[in-house]
């Protein structure tokens, strides 16, 4: 499957979705003008491999900020893990956070709470 | 060419301008805009209030919040706000933007026109988040997100949620008559610098 790779910028995050190189992140920060527009890409590349993905899947979230227009986005993403869980792969969301942002490991812990999807929580 | 007199502003304005500039400094404002927020405009503010807090050695759980609450409040603008000066209600994304800081707080203020229609809906949204408790909130937000269908113009309702959350500070808003169809609604939201 071809990597899907997108630049960070000072307000829409830096995606690298490579099998390769076995990097699936998302990072930086999220307030793209349009989040739907953003996220379209990522959302159908995620949907592509989950047809057929990798015996175990990794997925790194290392976001310093995220509007909450991206919190729904988010969401569908680890809804779309869920959904590959339940068709028996493995899936482990690895949330990266600040050490001292409280609140980004707190929007972390609330994800984990909302889906079915293994989360190990990462500080740095 | 003739210059136009009727150009050169007059004693009136002038007055305008000093009381103007004497009354934001009464009122500690650093920033204040008045139209169309663009995402540009959104960036821009941001970036401002950022290297000015940095500068000011500000703790960096206000610097998040009041980035996280300026970036709401920019988008709830830009996404919502109807039209005022046409006598219309169509949308027009214009506001009133104002930041001020005292010794204990930020204080972050839009003004926008809405269509009065709109009010008894958005009243009752933000009476009850201001009545939630922290838990609630908690409860609420993960319910918005998941059900709370994204909008065309991307909001959720989520933003008023996050920045209750975030400030721990009630909402404070007011419904001003601008005419007869459309009324000014402000929301003013404090960020203790304690936080």
């Amino acid at each position: 499957m071809d990597e899907l790779i997108i630049e960070g910028t000072e307000d829409s995050p830096q995606i690298t979705l490579d099998l390769n190189a076995n990097i699936m992140e998302i990072s930086g920060r999220s307030l793209p003008e349009d989040v739907n527009t953003f996220y379209e890409p990522t959302l159908s590349w995620i949907e592509e491999y989950s047809k057929n993905p990798m015996p175990s899947t990794t997925f790194n979230f290392k976001l310093t900020y995220f509007n909450t227009a991206s919190s729904k986005i988010i969401l569908d993403i680890l809804t779309q893990f869920e959904e590959m869980i339940e068709e028996g792969h493995q899936v482990l969301v690895r949330w990266h956070f600040p050490d001292e942002d409280e609140d980004m490991q707190e929007a972390g812990e609330e994800y984990a709470d909302m889906v079915d999807v293994p989360f190990e929580m990462v500080s740095y | 060419m003739m210059k136009d007199l009727n150009a050169i502003p007059g004693k009136g304005f002038l007055d305008f301008v000093y009381d103007f500039y004497s009354s934001m400094k009464a009122h500690e404002i650093n920033l204040v805009y008045e139209g169309k927020v663009t995402h540009q405009i959104t960036k821009a503010f941001i970036a401002l209030a950022e290297a000015q807090m940095e500068e000011d050695e500000e703790a960096s759980k206000v610097q998040r919040t009041v980035f996280h609450v300026m970036v709401e409040c920019l988008q709830n603008i830009s996404r919502h706000a109807d039209e005022f000066e046409t006598g219309e209600t169509a949308y027009s994304g214009k506001g009133i933007f104002m930041v001020s800081n005292t010794n204990d707080a930020y204080c972050i203020t839009t003004g926008n026109a809405i269509n009065n229609e709109k009010i008894p809906e958005l009243e009752e949204i933000l009476q009850q988040i201001n009545e939630l408790d922290e838990e609630n909130l908690k409860e609420l937000y993960m319910k918005q997100m998941k059900e709370g269908r994204l909008s065309e113009k991307g909001g959720a309702g989520l933003g008023f949620i996050d920045i209750r959350r975030k400030t721990g500070e009630q909402l404070d808003y007011h419904f001003l008559p601008l005419s007869e169809s459309v009324s000014f609604f402000l929301l003013t939201t404090l960020i203790p610098r304690t936080l």
